[in-house]
C-alpha cells in the first residue's frame, strides 16, 4: 500500500468533484493537532493492511471491510470529539474505533477470534464496540444505529449533558428508510447528533450514482429536513477535521443535527479480498494519486514538519501494529465459558426456570 | 380497591413508573397529546410534559432505534409499537440490535427498555392489524417477552419490566383493553417469568396467555359443570417461562391443552408440549394439545374472525372429546 515514484501528480481536488461545490470550512488546524491527525491515519492504514494481510494468511476469518483510503475522515472526529462523545460506527469500523484510543491488540483480537479481542470473540469485525472510550457500537445491517445514534443523542439532551452522537455511514445506506427516519427525528427534535456520510462511491459492488435519484446522495437530501447542505472533500484531514469541530460545537451549544457528505474512495475492495472490478482503472489512479496520507505528509513538511518526526510516527505505528499482531496471535480462542454468557445483563443466558 | 379497566391500567402503571425513576421516557405515535389510539396513554403528556412523553413521527425504526440508543446511555424508555403488526417494519431493531447488541459486546451494554404494544385480534380489524406476534419476539434469543392477560397483570407486570435490566416486549391484548378487574391500591410490582395457577383440577391443565386467559377460565367452568374438572394456567411470560409451575400442575393431572391465539406454526404452545413430552412424559395419561387459530391470516368479518380465534366453546368441546377418547 505504499505510494510508486511514477505516479501522477496530486490532482487539486477530490477527482471528478467540481471544486466550487466543495464546503470550505473557516480557521486553520494548527501544527500539534495536524500531526495528531496524521498519526490517527498512519496508525489506520497500517493497522488495516495487516489486517488485509491477516485475512489473506486465512488467520482473519469469515469477513472484514476496510477503509483504506477514507482515512482522514475517522481521523478528523477521533481528534474533533471530546471525551464522552458516542461514536456509531458501521461494519467498516476498524479505523473510527481505533481512533477513539481502542488498543489496537482488542482489534486485532477481535479480528482473529481471540480471547484478548474487544469483544471476547463474540463480535468480531463488523461489531467493535468499546463503550468506555465512548465506541457504542458497530452495527451490521444497513441504516440501523443512525436511528440508535438519536437515542443516545436524545439521553444527553434529556439529561442536559454536553455529549454529542457521531453515526457514520456510506453513501448506500442514503438510499434506505431508516436514513430518512433518523434525519427527520433529529430535526425536530434538535438532537445533538452528525451524521457523517461516507461517499466512497459505491455500495458493495454498484456504483451509487446509479441508483440514487441526486448527484450528492446525502447533501442533496440535507434541505428535505431543514439541514445545510454539507460536501467536504473527504481526503482533506484538515477540511474534515474544521468541519467536524463545527458540526459537533453546534450540536453541543444546542444547535442540533448536521448532517456531513464526505467526498472519497476506497482503494481496497468492499470486503474480504474483492480485487474491485467493477471500478474504472482512471478512477481508482486518479483517487490514487489523492491519497489522503500521501497529501497529508507533503502538507505537514511544506508547513515545517520534519520528515524524521512523521518517519517516527510511521515506526512508532508499525511497532504497534507488530506488538497487536503478535498479541492476538499468542491469545487464546475464547473458551466455551463465554459463549453462554451476556445474553442478559445479569450475564447469563437462562430462559426458563 | 377498585374497578379499573386494562386500558386504565396501561396508563396507571406507565405513571407508577415514571414517577418511580425519572430516567423513564416514553415515545411512540400519537401517545402524547392524543392518549394513544387505544386511549391508554390518556394524561401522561400532561402529567409528565413533553420531555418524559414524546409523541414521534411514523417512524418506528426511529422510535426503536431513539429507545436502544437512550437504553444503552443510562435512559430506561418506554417505546410504544401501535399495532403488534407494525413489528414488521422495524423488526431489524427488535430482533438484529436490541436483542443481540449485549451478547455481541460480551455484556458491554445493556438493555433496559420496554417496547409495548397493541397486539391480538377479535376487534375485526383484519389481517394486518390483529396478529398475535409473540412467538415472532419469542422466536429471538435476548428478549423477554410478556404479555398480560388482566388489569392487575398489567400493572404489576409492566413495573417488572420497566425495572428489569434486559428488553421486554410487553403485548397488551387490543381485545382487552376494555375489561376491567378489581386492582388494589398502591404501588404494584410484579415478577417476570411466573406463571400463574387461575384455578386447579385434577382432570386436566389448561395453560393459556393473554385474551385467551378469560376463555380458559369460562371453559373449566362450563367443563366443571360436565363433570370434567380443569385446572388453568396463565403463562403471563413467555420468557423467561415458568416451566416449573406448569411441570408441576401437568404432571398432577396428566392432561395438558395450551390455548393459543397465534397461527398453528410454532406458536408458544408448540414449545410448551416439547418441554412437557420431554420432562413429564411418564406423567401423561393422554397426548398434550394443542387449541390455535388456524395457520391463516385473520380475516376481517366478524363471523370468519370468531371462527378463527379460539372460542370458550371451541376449547370446551376439544378438552371434553379428548378427554373422553
Ligand atoms: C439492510 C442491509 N441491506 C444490505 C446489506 C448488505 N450490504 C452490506 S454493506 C453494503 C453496502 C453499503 O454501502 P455504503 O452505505 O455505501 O457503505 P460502504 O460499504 O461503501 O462503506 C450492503 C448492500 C446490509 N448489510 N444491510
Ligand atoms: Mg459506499
Amino acid at each position: 500500500m505504499t505510494s510508486t515514484l511514477d505516479e501522477p501528480a496530486a490532482p487539486a481536488g477530490p477527482p471528478g468533484i467540481d471544486p466550487a461545490t466543495l464546503h470550505r470550512p473557516e480557521g486553520s488546524v494548527d501544527v500539534p493537532i495536524q500531526i495528531a491527525l496524521y498519526r490517527q491515519m498512519v496508525r489506520m492504514r497500517k493497522f488495516e493492511t495487516r489486517a488485509y494481510d491477516l485475512f489473506m494468511e486465512n488467520l482473519v476469518k469469515g469477513t472484514s471491510h476496510l477503509s483504506l483510503g477514507q482515512e482522514a475522515i475517522a481521523a478528523a472526529f477521533g481528534e474533533a470529539m471530546e471525551e464522552g462523545d458516542y461514536t456509531f460506527a458501521t461494519y467498516r469500523g476498524h479505523a473510527h474505533t481505533l481512533a477513539r484510543g481502542t488498543s489496537m491488540t482488542g482489534v486485532m483480537g477481535e479480528l482473529l477470534g481471540r480471547s484478548c479481542g474487544v469483544l471476547s470473540g463474540k463480535g468480531g469485525s463488523m461489531h467493535l464496540t468499546d463503550v468506555q472510550r465512548g465506541v457504542m457500537g458497530s452495527y451490521a445491517i444497513v441504516g440501523a444505529h443512525l436511528t440508535i445514534a438519536l437515542g443516545a443523542a436524545w439521553s444527553a439532551q434529556y439529561k442536559g449533558e454536553r455529549r454529542v452522537a457521531v453515526a457514520f455511514f456510506g453513501d448506500g445506506t442514503t438510499n434506505i428508510g431508516a436514513f430518512h427516519e433518523s434525519l427527520n427525528l433529529a430535526a425536530v427534535w434538535k438532537l445533538p447528533v452528525v451524521f457523517v456520510c461516507e461517499n466512497n462511491m459505491y455500495m458493495e459492488y454498484t456504483p451509487i450514482s446509479a441508483v440514487t435519484a441526486v448527484a450528492n446522495p446525502a447533501a442533496d437530501r440535507a434541505s428535505a429536513y431543514g439541514l445545510d447542505s454539507i460536501l467536504v472533500d473527504g481526503n482533506d484531514a484538515d477540511a474534515m477535521y474544521l468541519t467536524a469541530r463545527d458540526a459537533l460545537d453546534r450540536a453541543r451549544n444546542g444547535g442540533g443535527p448536521s448532517l456531513i457528505e464526505a467526498r472519497t474512495y476506497r482503494s481496497s475492495g468492499h470486503s474480504r479480498a474483492d480485487p474491485g472490478k467493477y471500478r474504472p482503472d482512471a478512477e481508482v489512479a486518479a483517487w490514487k494519486a489523492y491519497d489522503p496520507i500521501v497529501l497529508y505528509r507533503s502538507r505537514l513538511v511544506a508547513r515545517g514538519v520534519s520528515e524524521a518526526d512523521l518517519d517516527a510516527i510511521e515506526e512508532m505505528a508499525d511497532g504497534d501494529v507488530e506488538t497487536a499482531t503478535v498479541n492476538a496471535k499468542a491469545s487464546p480462542a475464547p473458551g466455551a465459558d463465554v459463549l453462554m454468557r451476556d445474553v442478559w445483563a445479569d450475564g447469563g443466558s437462562s430462559w426458563r426456570n | 380497591m377498585a374497578q379499573l379497566t386494562y386500558r386504565d391500567a396501561v396508563a396507571r402503571a406507565i405513571t407508577q413508573e415514571m414517577e418511580h425513576d425519572p430516567n423513564v421516557v416514553f415515545l411512540g405515535e400519537d401517545v402524547g397529546g392524543a392518549g394513544g389510539v387505544f386511549k391508554a396513554t390518556v394524561g401522561l403528556l400532561e402529567r409528565f410534559g413533553p420531555e418524559r412523553v414524546r409523541d414521534t413521527p411514523i417512524s418506528e425504526q426511529a422510535i426503536l432505534g431513539a429507545a436502544m440508543g437512550a437504553a444503552m446511555t443510562g435512559l430506561r424508555p418506554i417505546a410504544e409499537i401501535m399495532f403488534a403488526d407494525f413489528f414488521a417494519v422495524c423488526w431489524d431493531l427488535v430482533a438484529n440490535q436490541i436483542a443481540k447488541s449485549s451478547y455481541m459486546t460480551a455484556g458491554q451494554v445493556s438493555f433496559p427498555l420496554v417496547i409495548r404494544s397493541g397486539n391480538g385480534g377479535g376487534l375485526r380489524f383484519g389481517a394486518q392489524h390483529s396478529q398475535s406476534v409473540e412467538n415472532w419476539a419469542m422466536a429471538v434469543p435476548g428478549l423477554k417477552v410478556v404479555a398480560p392477560s388482566n388489569p392487575t397483570d398489567v400493572i404489576g407486570l409492566f413495573a417488572a419490566a420497566v425495572r428489569d435490566p434486559d428488553p421486554v416486549m410487553f403485548f397488551e391484548h387490543k381485545g382487552l383493553y376494555s375489561s376491567k378487574g378489581e386492582v388494589r391500591d398502591g404501588e404494584i410490582v410484579d415478577r417476570l417469568g411466573s406463571a400463574k395457577v387461575l384455578r386447579t383440577g385434577g382432570d386436566a391443565t389448561i395453560v393459556a396467555l393473554a385474551a385467551m386467559v378469560p376463555r380458559a377460565v369460562a371453559a373449566a367452568e362450563t367443563l366443571a359443570e360436565r363433570g370434567i374438572e380443569a385446572g388453568v394456567i396463565d403463562v403471563r411470560s413467555l420468557v423467561p417461562l415458568d416451566t416449573q409451575t406448569i411441570l408441576r400442575e401437568v404432571s398432577a393431572t396428566g392432561r395438558l391443552f395450551t390455548v393459543e391465539e397465534n397461527p398453528r406454526l410454532c406458536g408458544w404452545g408448540a414449545e410448551l408440549v416439547s418441554i412437557v413430552a420431554e420432562e413429564c412424559f411418564n406423567y401423561l395419561d393422554g397426548p398434550p394439545l394443542r387449541i390455535t387459530t388456524p395457520h391463516i391470516p385473520l380475516p376481517s368479518a366478524d363471523a370468519l374472525e370468531d371462527m378463527a380465534i379460539p372460542s370458550i366453546e371451541r376449547i370446551v368441546t376439544t378438552i371434553e372429546r379428548a378427554m373422553q377418547s
